[in-house]
């Protein structure tokens, strides 16, 4: 690699160059006319929300997806690789957040596999071992290369799947939602490789959703909004707000505002009694002990960066995942939660966040997911009647705006918001006390994600407790009326409405700044 | 407007005449027809049905009878599979429980009265309970493992495959036992209103099956656990405990057909009995359009896979081909099924027909 | 996750493990056997170990790939029938020559299994009911070339099954010695070669070996064709040592190679294990057959299930003992 002492904006000629790139599934537009240019020693973050586009960006470079129109230029010359080996071949390398290696081979055969050193035909142990070393030695990470990859953590798998990378000299190094399972300690061993890596010019692509790490390591940031680039900026000339803005757009002023008016009805509400208290709750490797109150008709916002150990808190509420130590009561009564259904009979709720594969049984209709907690809680002896079901069906549908087009329709077949809307609808049918929503409006629109959380806040008004967690901290902190702050899978303060703003929470979530005790 | 890549791909609906053509159950009616339009063009008098003895006669009494077991066998492995799972020692249950009845049953000669009968080595009844006991502790053992140990089901049931024939032939010493006693044999062999007695036992089982999986939750909650196990825990299914139970039920099934092939046949092989019975109820379940991987399934489509396994048998007997040939017609068949089921197949017939049409 | 429980977990997860738990069970068997049975104590016995279960080895290296790979083969026993009754046929009836006889057969379970893996992996079948079948086929096929066995009496065939190879404390048999050499084969194929390589990573991680641009289609059907080709070479080494070719022959192999395969410490999931394993896992389940002949009282029917029982306690460790991220 050409050591070029390259500044972020200088005009040398892009290594990689997308202009005009179009790409159409039926019904939807994934990208609309993108263009992106990528400079030698430069990190270029891609951003955007959910939705927006970044991943079907990174499938066509990679060879994925084929653009219907369009040209991709690598070192000035088009390319158009039609799977993954071909653009590697090419030199555009990828590192995926869950990193495609084999956990069951050693760090060396992981970094060699399919391109052995050999001697007289037969793969050269010694050989391969030696330049592992060496390629991590470039890295600074200095392992064992003959353990299994699989008993060594993300941060250190992801070393190996860079230094693989680099070994197929690799002029592009595509990183795709690489910290999302990162703990704060290896997001800065991994963004001290990648500036080493800059150093010797390599064209480094980071697609991120979170903020801070985006200023940390940038040069440049390319914003996508609806299948569309909306800007290009040096990282130093874009603001934080304005990067938020530029990402959400103009629907989240709309949305602002009318969230602003909800606001006020909203704080007029006070919480009542402690529903759910939950003492040194804590899962070895999952969670520390952790101290919770929940107050009946509470909308109590949990927050913090990927990893951090909100889900596992949720899991933990809910019984989903066994706890190793501590103690949950609702309405003074203590729960053994050796299961989700310990939980369901307590009067909880939750909707994971993962609601393809935790959440909606797909091949199944819109109103057998609609009352299959319902059905569960009732036992296998008392089935619930058609008539009823198709009653209750009908009026979720209504009463939560399901876009579907009948109620035996396979959920499978609506959109994401829609799919949230059913599954939100099978909690509320139970009328629980206490709703879990782990990152309820992730994947979904603007509009819909405003219909959920005005009704989620509607309900709260009306005396159910809603734990939101979320990591689009505008919306966390816009809807709660209590914030909980997790770093590092245990607490970070909690912080009342109107304590927090844009600014200010994400110094709490990254550590910096005064913090309350928590 | 922001895209949600899991969304589907929407086609414009169009009215189809032939949805019939599309219901689960019309391909395997459609095998059995045409099995049966060849039995009735080759084999004469195959439909002929006449009285004899006081029951009703005919090759097709025949196959119902015969079959009986396997429809069995293939109604509690369809609960199974609908699970996600697989049960490979429903054969060396059936040798089990065959063997456990004739072996308590026996049937010693004594005189009574100045006219030799034979009778029971203990009270029918207890002989019967204890070889469905037998059976049902099989299928708690294989619940356990796959419910409780979350072993892969194939794995799980191998074990059993290879431990519970040996167990069998453990207490036969790997004879043959021969039951004598007279009214075990009416199970297999009797007739009630003309028709055999095993199909009403049959019948009935398929009856209550039918009748728990529509009148209670449990079809929604096997279909629910069959397609996302993990969803329908959170849901608050309790995916163990169905699980386990369909477990159970399939040993159990396993164990009243081993109990009628022991009548049938009078004696017990725990060697041969049940050989491949598995594969053939398998078989019959992905026949009647189930699918290996899980989620919606048909009884009634596992009993008309039996009842075509049966007939393909009996029309290869009867026109004289070598009964050797079953073996490969069945592999055969196996293989154009999944193939029919493979999602690559389909695709490469959709594209086919997104290309004429282009 | 549990990133201190993986580093715990990291030593007895690791595949020496269970195949060192696998030799241990062995030695302890031979001593057991030994001092309850002065003359088990003795090389001829060890021999005979190998002389017996030599088809079964040949079966087990190649099973032991295909499971390394994530899949399974149910076919092999039948399969292995098949071959015995070609050879038979090809010997007596056609009175073909040995050699050609013995490549002919070679070729055909080559052939034959890399049909199924082709078919499981370009049709996205489940391994077990594509295999299930071939078993089916295989069998039926061998009852259409003949009901009835097929006694072979071709001289090679017949110099080979008698011939004694001589070795300090007895003899051992040239089926024997071929087994080992497929062992041999097997462990370098499994170590030394890009394909043996592939071969774990696939049983590692699928997606991820197909996107290191690893030649997964072809590695799995060669993998099917191995194990065709070592259980067709388990049928020569059958017909050696029975001299005849039967319909009947081998049920039940299929299970005592998985079995095999397992107890020798590889992972039922893929992607864990050693080839080697598949030497000791052979003979700790001759050892028991052994034993119990030994024993006289025991009938031979507990055979089985002490296998069973061997079998599941292995599953459970491998069960309780599971790398994470599987």
């Amino acid at each position: 690699m050409p050591a070029a002492n390259v500044s972020p904006a200088a005009p040398a000629d892009p290594v990689l160059a997308l202009s005009g790139i179009h790409k159409q599934f039926p019904g939807v537009k994934a990208l609309s006319d993108v263009t992106l240019r990528l400079f030698p020693g430069e990190v270029h973050t891609l951003m955007g929300q959910n939705g927006a586009g970044k991943s079907t960006l990174i499938k066509v470079l990679t060879g994925v997806y084929t653009p219907d129109s369009g040209a991709i230029l690598l070192g000035g010359a088009p390319i158009a690789p039609r799977s993954t080996q071909e653009a590697q071949s090419l030199g555009i390398s990828t590192v995926y957040q869950e990193v495609n290696l084999c956990p069951n081979l050693s760090v060396a055969e992981n970094i060699f596999i399919g391109r052995y050193p050999r001697r007289f035909g037969m793969i050269a142990w010694g050989a391969m071992r030696q330049q592992a070393r060496a390629l991590l030695a470039q890295l600074q990470v200095d392992i064992d290369v003959t353990a299994q990859l699989g008993t060594y953590p993300l941060a250190i798998q992801q070393m190996v799947a860079i230094a693989r990378a680099l070994n197929t000299s690799a002029r592009v190094l595509i990183l795709d939602e690489p910290t999302s399972s990162l703990d704060e300690a290896e997001v800065q061993l991994l963004f001290g490789v990648l500036r080493r890596l800059r150093e010797q010019g390599m064209a480094i692509l980071f697609v991120t959703h979170f903020l801070e790490q985006t200023y940390a390591i940038s040069d440049r940031i390319t914003v996508m909004r609806n299948g569309e680039v909306e800007g290009e900026y040096p990282c130093s000339e874009l603001s934080r707000v304005a990067l938020v803005n530029k990402m959400v757009g103009a629907a989240a002023e709309a949305a602002h505002a009318a969230r602003t008016e909800d606001t006020q009805e909203h704080t007029s509400a006070t919480a009542g009694p402690v529903l759910l208290r939950a003492r040194g709750l804590a899962r070895k490797g999952a969670l520390a002990p952790l101290d919770l109150d929940i107050h009946q008709g509470e909308l109590l916002g949990l927050c913090g960066l990927l990893g951090s150990g909100r889900t596992e808190t949720a899991r933990l509420l809910f019984g989903a995942d066994q706890r190793d130590a501590g103690s949950v009561e609702v309405d003074g009564r203590a729960l053994a939660l050796t299961s989700p259904r310990d939980a369901i009979a307590a009067g909880i709720g939750f909707c994971s966040e993962d609601r393809k594969h935790e959440g909606a049984i797909l091949a199944l209709s819109v109103r057998e997911n609609l009352i299959l907690a319902m059905q569960a809680k009732a036992g296998l002896l008392r089935p619930i009647p058609l008539r009823r079901q198709q009653a209750l069906a009908t009026d979720y549908v209504k009463w939560l705006g399901i876009k579907t087009a009948s109620i035996d329709t396979p959920i499978g077949s609506l959109s994401g918001g829609n799919q949230q809307k059913v599954l939100l609808a099978r909690w509320l049918a139970l009328e629980p006390k206490l709703m879990i929503l782990d990152e309820p409006t992730r994947g979904i629109d603007v509009r819909a994600k405003l219909e959920i959380m005005s009704f989620v806040a509607d309900l709260c008004r009306k005396g159910m407790a809603v734990l939101f967690i979320s990591s689009e901290l505008p919306e966390v902190l816009h809807w709660s009326e209590r914030m909980l702050v997790l770093r590092d899978r245990k607490a970070g303060g909690e912080y009342a409405r109107g304590e927090l703003d844009d600014a200010s929470v994400l110094d709490v979530i990254a550590g910096r700044g005064e913090q309350h005790a928590a | 407007m922001p895209l949600d890549l899991a969304a589907p791909i929407e086609h414009a609906e169009r009215r189809d005449p032939w949805a019939w053509l599309r219901h689960p159950l019309f391909r395997p009616v459609a095998a059995l027809a045409i099995l049966l339009l060849v039995d009735l063009a080759l084999i004469p008098g195959f439909f002929h049905l006449e009285v004899k003895d006081g029951h009703l006669y005919g090759s097709l009494v025949d196959i119902l009878n015969r079959a009986a077991p396997l429809m069995l066998a293939a109604l509690g492995m369809t609960l199974v599979i609908a699970t996600r799972g697989i049960d490979i020692s429903v054969g060396a249950v059936v040798a089990l429980s065959g063997t456990v009845a004739a072996v308590l049953i026996g049937g010693t000669m004594v005189i009574e009265n100045g006219v030799p009968t034979y009778v029971s080595r203990i009270p029918m009844g207890y002989a019967l309970a204890a070889s469905i006991g037998a059976a049902l502790l099989c299928g708690a053992w294989n619940g356990v493992l796959v419910a409780g140990l979350k072993l892969q089901p194939i794995v799980a049931t191998l074990i059993l495959m290879v431990a519970g024939r040996g167990l069998a032939q453990l207490f036969t010493d790997g004879q043959i036992v021969t039951v004598y006693y007279k009214p075990f044999f009416y199970l297999g062999s009797g007739y009630l209103f003309g028709l055999p007695f095993a199909l009403y036992v049959v019948a009935f089982v398929a009856g209550l099956t039918a009748l728990l999986v529509k009148k209670t939750a449990l079809g929604l909650f096997i279909q629910a656990v069959g397609i996302n196990p993990t969803a329908a825990r959170l849901a608050g299914v309790r995916t163990a405990t169905l699980v386990f139970s369909v477990y159970v039920f399939c040993s159990a099934c396993a164990g009243v057909a081993g109990l009628m092939i022991c009548s049938n046949i009078k004696s017990a092989d725990a060697n041969n009995a049940g050989l491949l019975l598995e594969l053939d109820a398998i078989l019959a379940v992905t026949l009647g359009g189930t699918q290996l991987v899980g989620g919606t399934f048909s009884l009634a489509g596992s009993l008309i896979g039996a009842l075509i396994i049966q007939t393909l048998t009996y029309t290869i007997y009867s026109l004289g081909v070598p009964p050797e040939v079953n073996m490969v017609v069945k592999s055969i068949v196996v293989f154009l099924v999944c193939l029919a089921q493979s999602e690559q197949v389909h695709a490469l017939f959709a594209r086919r027909a997104k290309g004429s049409t282009a | 996750m549990t990133r201190t429980l993986t580093m715990f977990r990291a030593w007895p997860a690791s595949p020496y493990f269970t195949s060192l738990v696998t030799v241990a069970l062995l030695l302890a068997l031979l001593v057991a056997g030994s001092l309850a049975y002065p003359a088990f104590f003795a090389r001829q016995v060890f021999f005979n170990l190998l002389i017996d279960n030599a088809f079964l080895l040949v079966v087990a290296v190649g099973m032991g790939f295909v499971i390394l790979s994530g899949g399974i083969d149910l076919s092999v026993g039948s399969v292995l029938a098949l071959a015995t009754m070609i050879a038979a046929w090809l010997l007596e009836v056609a009175h073909w020559p040995a050699w050609a006889v013995i490549v002919t057969v070679l070729v055909l379970g080559a052939a034959f299994g890399a049909a199924m893996g082709a078919m499981i992996h370009f049709f996205k079948l489940q391994a077990f009911i594509v295999t299930l079948a071939g078993m089916f086929l295989a069998r039926g096929l061998c009852y259409l070339i003949s009901i009835a066995s097929i006694t072979i009496d071709n001289p090679t065939f017949v110099a080979i099954s008698r011939a004694q190879l001589p070795l300090p404390g007895g003899f051992i048999s040239p089926g024997a010695l071929i087994a080992l050499a497929v062992l041999g084969a097997g462990i370098w194929l499994a170590h030394c070669t890009a394909f043996g390589r592939a071969v774990y990573a696939i049983g590692g991680n699928e997606q991820s070996a197909s996107m290191m641009g690893l030649p997964v289609a072809r590695t799995r059907v060669l993998v099917y064709a191995l194990s065709g080709f070592c259980a067709a070479l388990g049928g020569v080494l059958f017909a050696f040592y029975m001299l005849s070719g039967y319909g009947l022959h081998a049920q039940g192999t299929e299970l005592d190679a998985i079995a095999a395969v397992v107890i020798g410490g590889t992972l039922l999931a893929g992607g864990y294990g050693y080839i080697a394993g598949a030497l000791s896992g052979v003979l700790v389940l001759g050892a028991i057959q052994t034993l119990i002949a030994f024993d006289g009282t025991l009938s031979s029917w507990w055979t089985k299930i002490v296998i069973g029982a061997l079998l599941f306690v292995f599953c459970v460790v491998q069960r309780v003992l599971a790398p994470r991220g599987k």
